[in-house]
Order: structure tokens, then C-alpha cells, then sequence
């Protein structure tokens, strides 16, 4: 017998041997309460995983363990959802849409999950969308920004417990021409794919809204994880805008902050960080007063000072010793959308099917350590949020936020059935 | 005015990072006849251990001015010690194969050092941001720089010239040449050929570690950073020619400038601009700037 005969052999044997080992003990589950697990996508690898993926894969499990052992306060203390333990099953978004795709296929149709939570990526989103769509999944996508997924298409089974990109940008435009009356000109710097286009194009058109006389000095527009910005800089610099425009995240910012400190970037210009939150704590050295600052809604140092926001730090701050950033605030968002609407779906009787969990979820309400979360738009499916910014000021060394301006969903996001673009040119009005 | 110097500051700048990581990559092929995927990894270790070294340097609170040296060792170190183990405890056993086969092995050990990489310093991002501004900066015009990009420039410029001066003006470099032209027949001559494999892997090892040392002060260290850099060394020493160091300066040069026009006067091409370079090159000289048609052997 040759080797690669005596591989499969013992390849196959082995595993004839795990499946009968396997079966037996799926039938002796406990019938009465099931778990139900849950599909999480979040980067675990990849540039974007230290800032985002991680500090959401956290929360994720923080709030699955309270929510399991009934330590959640209220609405949220009964235990698991409606009674039913939540089981995670971990899946890293690195890899693009493609593998992402295959990954969602394989959560689905061989782990069998009951839902999806995923996504930081809005290419990812984009991708998937169709992809839940066909397989009937539900998902929920508890990060991406791209403003397309609801406004190009209609689903049934996906859903977005966060507001997307118009927000950040909508926000951010108001809140320049607020703190700089006699702006000329502005400049940007975003990564050149779904997340960056969008953002900048929301934020050019809504400050030629409110201030039709504004310059744009330059639009820089790197590739995602170029990583080096020296020419970049240096464009930025040469046209003295009064405010760069940056939704820079992951590394990407991290590298822009410590390559254009040093040069005094932000010493000339004013910079506004649409996504900064998840960097200030780290990079506090290099962030200099005056810096705007935004956590994509009332997030991490925005969020309310509720009693579930008090429990949702000190729960998250216990376990890693860090505080939850913006992408932590979503996961926990997104899994008490799910219990909300599997609970309002159960209503006292029987564990809800998935075709009743959907229709329960939309047009939701309901609570998270961020306030208020309505889902208003994309036909009940978009959740639509308040939105913050504030400014950056070192306080005995450490760094605060100051001069924090918020402002109501419908004056940052569009009403229902209508587009972002066409909503910013027709209902943002130049100020005086 | 101001602009086209601007242009030529940041693309010089530019084509001096990308030069010291290309170099490596472009030199081991050219002796080897390896087409090393890993050595974006390399630079990322390169990284890694300059964060480490030079973080924990200034944490103790030693003078900031020897974090510089600490970011020498640190590339010093991976050198010597991931080098040598890569090249002996790997790539010896795979010498003669196919070209292609040496790309999978390397794609391979790619995958290998990601995840060792991991395993090590975990997915958290490392900064050891210091040592970028610590040289003060130069003011030209309306802009400014900071010297410690001059310093990678210099770096680069003295890499590449000691390269050369290495490779023509010693009696090693003579060595070298021949083993680059027959391998069989140097062998047979008496030359050491698995003694020059050592030494160059090491070396195009220390290379791409000192870019990876020298890039950690302007950017968070994370997982996956070698992957970036790996498909712009590839642009530049196809461009330039693989296996010529020659080649790889002017391809980083070329690179450089074109990306950095672009972005001062078209930020909206460039993404592909790199590569549009690439392509036009490829066009009209397949085998890159620098290397001669050569008649197939049989």
C-alpha cells in the first residue's frame, strides 16, 4: 500500500470514528432549552483586528456571559434569550468579501447557526447582504457604514443595529460650521474604498450645503493600509485648510496621527476624526488640543450615563482591564437588538421561530449602553441614533472630550425611502 | 515651484523605504533563485522586534537618543538569528528545485511566520512612536519634515552603495557573481555555494528587518503589516529587474516619484498609478529596466 492509500485510510477511519462519537451525543442534549448560537464576524487577524475586531470580540463575549448568567440589569435580566443560553461561535473577518462569503456559507449550511452578528467591513456587508438574503439567515450587521446596503436593496432577513455613515459625516459638517463660524477652506483624507468614499462624499456634499463659499483645498484618497502618508501629508499641509476631514480607522489612523504629529499637521489645520474614539486613549500623546473627535454616535466617552452603560463598562473593564471603545458599543448594541426582538417574538409562549424573531425585529426600539436605538428606516431594518462630537483637551496629562454637541437622528440621517445624497442636498440649508 | 519640490521630497522619501525593503527581496533572487514571499514577514518581525526593543528601551527610562541604536539591533538580531534558521533549517533542502516550488515553499513559510508572529506578540497594536520626532524637523517652505526621514534616506543611500561597492570591489562579490552565473560550475571551482547562500539570505534577512525597524516609529505595528509592503517590493523589483540592486534603486525611485505626482496632483489614481508604472514597463521590457535578454537554455 502506498503512504498516501495508508493517509486516507487512517484519515477516514478517524473520522467515521469522530462522527459516531459525534451523534450519540447530540441526541443526549437536553430537549427543554436548546442553545441558541450565534454566528460572530468580527476581525480577529489583519491590521483591523488590535482596534476594532477584538475590542468588539470582547464585548461579545462579556455581554453573552452577563446576559447567560442573568446579570444584565433591566430590560435585559432575564436570562439568555427568552430563557435560551446564547452559544458564540467566533469567525475572523480578515480575508476580503470572497472568503468572507464562503465563511458565512459554511456558518450557516455545517455549524447551523441560529444568527449571524457580524461585520466591520463594508465591502464585507455589501457581500453578504444577498448572500443572508438567499440562505434566509438573519443577520445582523452591528458596524459596517456603507449607506447602500438599505438604501440600493430591501431585505427581509438582514438588519443594521447602528446608523450608518451619513451620520458620522452629516454630524461632523454640523458640527464644524458650529465651532468654526469663518471656515474657508477644508480637505480630507480618507481610504480609497466603500467606508472612505462614502464618508467623504457625505461630508463634501453636506459642507457645500450648509456653506456653499467653502474651498476644498485636496481629497486624498490612499489605499487601505497603505500605511505610509508622507506625500499625503505634505499635500495636506501645503494647501492650509482650516479642517482635514479624515474617517480614517484601524492602523491606517494610527499611522496618519504619528506620521503627521511630528510635522505639525495638526498644528496648522484642524483635524476632524470621524472614527478617532477607538485611537485617543492610546495615541493621547499625539492628539493635540482642539482635535475633533467622533465615535460613529453616542458611543464610548458619548455614550449616556445610564445604569446599563455603568454596567456595560464596569463588566467590560473588569474582564480585560481596558475601557469598551465604539466597536465594543456596537457588538453589545446588535446582541440586545437580537434578545429584545426574540423576546418581544416569544411574548410568554413558545421559543420563537426565526420568521417571528425577523418581524419582531423590525421597526424595533429598544435600549443599549449607547440610549435609545430605533429601527426607522431601510423599511424597519436601519436603526437610526443619536449622534455626538466633541472636542479633544488634555486635562492633567490625560486626554477628554469637551464641548460635546448632540444631535437628534433626523437631523443627521435621512427619513425613510429616502437616499443619503439626494437628503443632504435638499434638506441641509446654508447658516449665515 | 514649491509643489515639484514637495513632490520630489515625499517621492525620494518614499523610493528610500521602499528601496531598503526591496533590496533584500531583489538580491536573494538574484543569488538564490528564490522568490521569497516571506519577506514581508521578515520586515515584519523587523518591526516587532524594534518596538519591543526600543519600547522597552524608553520605558526603562534610558536616554531617548538610544532607542535609535536599539532599532539597529533590533533588525541586527532578526538577521542573524531568523536567517540563518530559515535558510538552514528550510530552503538548503529545497536547492536545485523548481522556481515554483521554491515560491510555494516561501508562501508557505509566509503563512508560518504570520501566525508565529501572532503567537508571539498576540493581535494588539505596538507603537514605539518616539524616535520619529525625537530629531526635530526641517522646514522647507511651507512644509516640514522631519530628519529622521533624511536619516532613512541616508540609510537607504549608503545600503545600496555598500551593496554595490560589495558586489563589484570585493573578493566576495566576485564570489558572488560567479555563484549568480553557474552555481555547478562555481561549486566544482571550489567555491562554498551553501556558505554564500548563508550569507546573502542573512544579509536580504537584515535588509528587510531594518526596513521593517526603521517604518515601526511612523506606524502602529500590527498583524499583517508585511503583507503591504510585500506586493510593493514585488512592483519595484519587477520593474527595476529581478535580482539586479540597481534595478530595485531605480524602480523604488521611478515608484516613488510617480506615486508621490499623483498624489500631489491626482489623488484620484493613486491607487493604480504603482501599478500602471509597472504595466508600462512591463510592456516594453518583460524582464524589467535592468536585465539583459538572455538566449533560453535547453
Amino acid at each position: 500500500m502506498r503512504p498516501s492509500t495508508w493517509c486516507r485510510l487512517i484519515l477516514s477511519s478517524a473520522l467515521s470514528l469522530a462522527l459516531a462519537a459525534a451523534a450519540p451525543a447530540r441526541a443526549q442534549a437536553p430537549a427543554a432549552a436548546p442553545p441558541f448560537k450565534i454566528g460572530v464576524v468580527t476581525f480577529l487577524s489583519g491590521a483591523a483586528a488590535g482596534p476594532f475586531g477584538v475590542p468588539a470580540r470582547n464585548a461579545a463575549e462579556v455581554v453573552a456571559e452577563a446576559l447567560n448568567g442573568g446579570k444584565v440589569p433591566a430590560p435585559y435580566a432575564q436570562k439568555g434569550l427568552g430563557g435560551r443560553p446564547i452559544e458564540l461561535v467566533f469567525v475572523d473577518e480578515a480575508g476580503g468579501p470572497v472568503v468572507q462569503v464562503t465563511e458565512f456559507r459554511n456558518l450557516v449550511q455545517k455549524q447551523n447557526v441560529d444568527a449571524v452578528i457580524g461585520y466591520i467591513s463594508s465591502g464585507d456587508c455589501l457581500a453578504i447582504a444577498p448572500v443572508a438574503e438567499e440562505l434566509k439567515k438573519l443577520t445582523l450587521f452591528f458596524d459596517c457604514g456603507t449607506p447602500r446596503i438599505f438604501e440600493d436593496a430591501s431585505y427581509r432577513y438582514v438588519f443594521r443595529t447602528a446608523p450608518h455613515a451619513t451620520l458620522d459625516s452629516v454630524a461632523a459638517a454640523l458640527y464644524v460650521t458650529e465651532v468654526k463660524p469663518k471656515l474657508k477652506k477644508i480637505a480630507g483624507i480618507n481610504q480609497n474604498y466603500a467606508w472612505g468614499q462614502d464618508s467623504w462624499n457625505d461630508f463634501e456634499a453636506a459642507m457645500k450645503a450648509l456653506r456653499p463659499d467653502v474651498k476644498v483645498t485636496t481629497s486624498q484618497m490612499p489605499k487601505l493600509f497603505a500605511g505610509q502618508y508622507g506625500a499625503e501629508i505634505s499635500a495636506l499641509m501645503s494647501g492650509s485648510p482650516e479642517v482635514i476631514h479624515s474617517s480614517f480607522w484601524d492602523g491606517d489612523l494610527d499611522a496618519f496621527v504619528l506620521q503627521a504629529s511630528p510635522r505639525g499637521l495638526f498644528k496648522k489645520s484642524t483635524a476632524l476624526l470621524s472614527a478617532g474614539e477607538t485611537a485617543m486613549f492610546k495615541l493621547s500623546g499625539q492628539i493635540p488640543d482642539g482635535t475633533i473627535i467622533g465615535a460613529r454616535g453616542p458611543n464610548g466617552v458619548f455614550a449616556p450615563d445610564s445604569e446599563l452603560n455603568r454596567w456595560f463598562r464596569a463588566a467590560y473593564n473588569d474582564r480585560y482591564t481596558l475601557w469598551p471603545v465604539y466597536p465594543s458599543y456596537r457588538m453589545a448594541q446588535a446582541l440586545l437588538g437580537l434578545k429584545s426582538a426574540y423576546e418581544k417574538a416569544q411574548a410568554g409562549g413558545a421559543a420563537p421561530d426565526q420568521e417571528r424573531i425577523v418581524t419582531a425585529l423590525e421597526g424595533l426600539t429598544y435600549e443599549s449602553p449607547a440610549g435609545t436605538v430605533k429601527m426607522a428606516i431601510g423599511k424597519g431594518h436601519q436603526a437610526v441614533q443619536e449622534a455626538a462630537y466633541g472636542t479633544a483637551k488634555h486635562v492633567g496629562g490625560k486626554l477628554t472630550i469637551v464641548n460635546v454637541k448632540r444631535y437628534p437622528a433626523d437631523k443627521v440621517l435621512p427619513p425613510e425611502g429616502v437616499k443619503s445624497a439626494d437628503w443632504i442636498k435638499s434638506s441641509l440649508k446654508p447658516v449665515k | 515651484m514649491a509643489t515639484i519640490l514637495a513632490v520630489l521630497i515625499d517621492g525620494i522619501i518614499y523610493a528610500s523605504w521602499l528601496f531598503v525593503i526591496a533590496a533584500g527581496l531583489t538580491m536573494i533572487y538574484g543569488v538564490m533563485r528564490i522568490l521569497n514571499m516571506a519577506h514581508g514577514s521578515l520586515y515584519a518581525l523587523g518591526a516587532y522586534a524594534a518596538a519591543s526593543l526600543a519600547g522597552t528601551w524608553l520605558a526603562r527610562g534610558y536616554p531617548p537618543l538610544g532607542s535609535y541604536a536599539m532599532l539597529v539591533l533590533a533588525a541586527i538580531l532578526v538577521g542573524l538569528v531568523v536567517g540563518p534558521a530559515i535558510e538552514r533549517g528550510l530552503l538548503r533542502f529545497t536547492y536545485g528545485r523548481d522556481e515554483v516550488v521554491l515560491v510555494l515553499v516561501t508562501y508557505a513559510l509566509f503563512l508560518i511566520l504570520e501566525d508565529l508572529v501572532k503567537l508571539v506578540w498576540g493581535v494588539e497594536s505596538y507603537f514605539v512612536s518616539e524616535p520619529y520626532g525625537l530629531l526635530g524637523n526641517v522646514d522647507i517652505g511651507p512644509l516640514s519634515y522631519p530628519v529622521y526621514s533624511g536619516a532613512l534616506v541616508l540609510v537607504a543611500a549608503a545600503a545600496g552603495l555598500g551593496l554595490h561597492l560589495a558586489i563589484r570591489r570585493t573578493r566576495y562579490g566576485k564570489l558572488l557573481t560567479a555563484v549568480i552565473h553557474d552555481r555547478e560550475v562555481s561549486a566544482a571551482l571550489g567555491i562554498d555555494v551553501n556558505r554564500v547562500f548563508l550569507v546573502t539570505f542573512t544579509l536580504g534577512t537584515m535588509l528587510a528587518a531594518v526596513g521593517g525597524a526603521l517604518t515601526a516609529p511612523t506606524v502602529s505595528v500590527v498583524p499583517g503589516m508585511g503583507v503591504e509592503v510585500i506586493v510593493l517590493a514585488f512592483a519595484v523589483v519587477v520593474i527595476g529587474g529581478l535580482g539586479s540592486v540597481g534595478g530595485a534603486a531605480l524602480g523604488a525611485i521611478i515608484v516613488g516619484l510617480v506615486r508621490s505626482a499623483s498624489v500631489h496632483f491626482l489623488p484620484e489614481v493613486e491607487l493604480f498609478s504603482i501599478y500602471l508604472v509597472m504595466a508600462l514597463v512591463l510592456a516594453f521590457r518583460p524582464r524589467g529596466l535592468f536585465v539583459a535578454a538572455e538566449a533560453r537554455k535547453i
